[in-house]
């Protein structure tokens, strides 16, 4: 039962004595399409409470107080839930200036495409909902989405505020995601592929494998890729546009009760979603860096789904590697967190001149010196990496084998599948 | 075993497909300009949807950051910088939406009879996953732009096909004299101000 790469494909083979047979695949997709997203509306909605509760000890801490320390035991472990419950009862309101349509619905768009980036985010070998060919690209597309939401936010509120914060807000956003997607692609060129679960099996064996580490270009593009994904979570010390601690509030200022906290979650969760594509990117996803136990959980996982080790063995593989994961996109939050109550805020010229005036050109020069790294490895020194073993170790073609199990087809696919076969014969 | 009437694709179709042409119609009914842009969101995602849906991944992604993300932040920017009110109002006169419904109308009868009048290939399906295996949909299009098209290359020619280099060329050269041209012009105005 623990070697069923996919849910789908557990469903077929135990739960199909249970159900009629004329249901057939398209039940057993549409179950573990819910399957997926019941599990990640859970990640998205627990990762939020947890790093909130993490702001709150953190900030703390640097500020010399305890933080919360009464609600739910001795850390105030429980403190952002009865922040949701108390949030939850507020009354909602719609000011009358406001046009309520998009008021409303304003905070679903954020929420909605935060969320979104965690369909095609791989968690461990193989555990992603979508394992799409050019999962970066959806990535990177689906978090573009959230200015959106904000715009509207900011436009629909009928307020000064709101319109100043929502314009700032927007142009900040609008302008960081240039230099995001630039330092994205350098790893990218390091892999060959858009395909994240491919990106990250290949840093497998050594923390010298980690893309981080390949070339100097891609170890500059790490920290310039942690600033921009920083400033586009609009978090100090980027974010004046709101200022949410210290002055009115920028796009969210007229949102109060549930509604306001979806923009804090769709936030929170947003941070959580560029640090687990920087883990993936760039520091070895769910590998541990250690290349015997790499090794060790690899041999595992590809002994489970070929059905000749242990299949659980296999799965708490995967346990592990989700934990790695996890723990490496955690420390990104806590960086996060902990820059924000280190450093001042810049002013909002500031913010645009770092980005448009120097982000983006060093972005554009390590994207460059990226394609032309392989060249000069390859002229003077006649290899294509300069770590021992090259890219042999963890080819695309090696890696695309251990998913292709894992990549859910759908159902027209796999019906469709035994007659191509057929027509090659 | 016998063939539902109507399997799980085809409902996520006709949902996506639903909600594309209403919220379509929503932009046009609609009076605000920024609840046309939101409308329009709805109408373009929905439609990357059908992308997503026809293991098109590279499209719909496209679609989503170029048409939502791009082009509707620029439309709404561009309301919020030039509106002298506090929501932009578009009243269209009754004149106007005859001339427009006609236009649209004898528009969609011209589409609907070109489409009905060609006869589909129904293998396409077949022939995409005998070379795509497995949502391999994004290296046969990087192939492609690249100048070589496997699909085409391999079954019965001993030539490579072009492919979709010399578009893409194209394309690229030309937006990059827009981007230029776009910051000389940004650029001189800025001048001349001072």
């Amino acid at each position: 039962m623990w070697a069923t790469q996919t849910i789908a494909e557990f469903l077929g083979e135990y739960c199909s004595a249970y159900f009629p047979k004329s249901l057939g695949p398209n039940f057993q997709y549409a179950v573990a399409a819910i399957i997926h997203a019941v599990l990640l509306v859970h990640v998205f909605a627990v990762c939020p409470g947890v790093f909130i509760w993490l702001e709150r000890k953190v900030s703390g801490r640097i500020q010399d107080r305890l933080g919360p320390t009464r609600t739910g035991g001795l850390f105030g472990w429980l403190q952002s839930l009865a922040d949701g419950i108390k949030l939850v009862q507020k009354e909602d309101l719609c000011p009358p200036a406001a046009d309520s349509l998009l008021f409303r619905s304003a905070p679903y768009f954020v929420c909605v495409a935060s969320f979104a980036a965690f369909m095609v985010l791989p968690f461990s070998a193989g555990w992603v909902a979508v394992a799409a060919d050019c999962g970066l690209f959806i990535i990177l597309a689906v978090l573009s989405l959230e200015v959106f939401g904000i715009i509207m936010a900011g436009y629909s509120s009928g307020s000064k505020w709101s319109l100043f914060g929502g314009m700032r807000e927007a142009a900040q956003m609008v302008s960081y995601e240039i230099p995001l997607a630039i330092c994205a692609l350098v790893p990218v060129i390091a892999a060959g592929s858009l395909n994240l679960g491919e990106i990250g099996g290949m840093q497998r064996g050594g923390i010298q494998n980690w893309f981080l580490f390949h070339n100097p270009f891609a170890f500059i593009a790490f920290f310039v890729y942690f600033v921009v994904a920083t400033a586009s979570c609009k978090r100090a010390p980027f974010d004046l546009a709101e200022a949410e601690s210290e002055l009115v509030g920028g796009f969210h200022t007229e949102y109060s009760g549930i509604r306001w906290s979806f923009f804090f979650m769709g936030e929170y969760a947003s941070m959580f979603a560029v640090c687990c594509i920087a883990s993936v990117l760039f520091l070895g996803g769910w590998n541990t860096g250690i290349p015997p136990l790499d090794d060790a959980l690899y041999a595992a996982r590809n002994a489970s789904a070929s059905g000749e080790g242990s299949a659980i063995v296999g799965y708490l593989a995967n346990v592990l590697g989700a934990f790695v994961f996890a723990t490496k996109a955690s420390l990104g939050v806590f960086v996060q967190i902990w820059l924000r109550w280190t450093l001042p805020r810049l002013r909002i010229d500031q913010v645009m001149t770092t980005c448009l005036k120097y982000l983006v050109p060093i972005s554009c020069f390590l994207f460059l010196g990226a394609t032309l790294w392989p060249l000069l490895l390859a002229t003077a020194a006649q290899r294509s990496t300069w770590t021992p073993d090259p890219l042999g170790n963890r080819t695309a073609a090696e890696i695309r084998e251990s998913q292709v199990s894992a990549t859910p087809t759908s159902p027209a696919q796999a019906s469709v599948a035994p007659a191509a076969k057929a027509t090659i014969q | 075993m016998n063939e539902p009437l109507i399997d799980g694709p085809s409902i996520l179709f006709l949902i996506f497909a639903a909600i594309t042409c209403l919220s379509a119609v929503a932009v046009v009914v609609s009076q605000t300009v920024v609840r046309m842009a939101f409308w329009l969101v709805l109408s373009l995602g929905s439609a990357a949807a059908l992308f997503f849906l026809a293991d098109a991944d590279f499209v719909g992604a496209a679609q989503l950051l170029i048409y939502v993300g791009g082009t509707l932040v620029l439309l709404v920017f561009g309301v919020m910088l030039t509106a002298s009110g506090p929501y932009l109002k578009i009243a269209t006169s009754p004149g106007e939406t005859i001339l427009g419904a006609a236009v649209a109308l004898l528009f969609m009868f011209v589409v609907f009879s070109a489409v009905s009048g060609v006869e589909w290939p129904t293998d396409n399906l077949t022939r995409s996953v005998a070379f795509n295996p497995a949502g391999n949909t994004l290296r046969p299009l990087g192939l492609s732009l690249l100048g070589t098209r496997p699909d085409q290359d391999l079954p019965d020619s001993d030539q490579l096909s072009p492919g979709y280099l010399l578009p893409f060329e194209i394309v690229s050269v030309h937006l990059l004299v827009v981007l230029i041209g776009a910051a000389y012009l940004a650029r001189a105005k800025r001048r001349s101000a001072i």
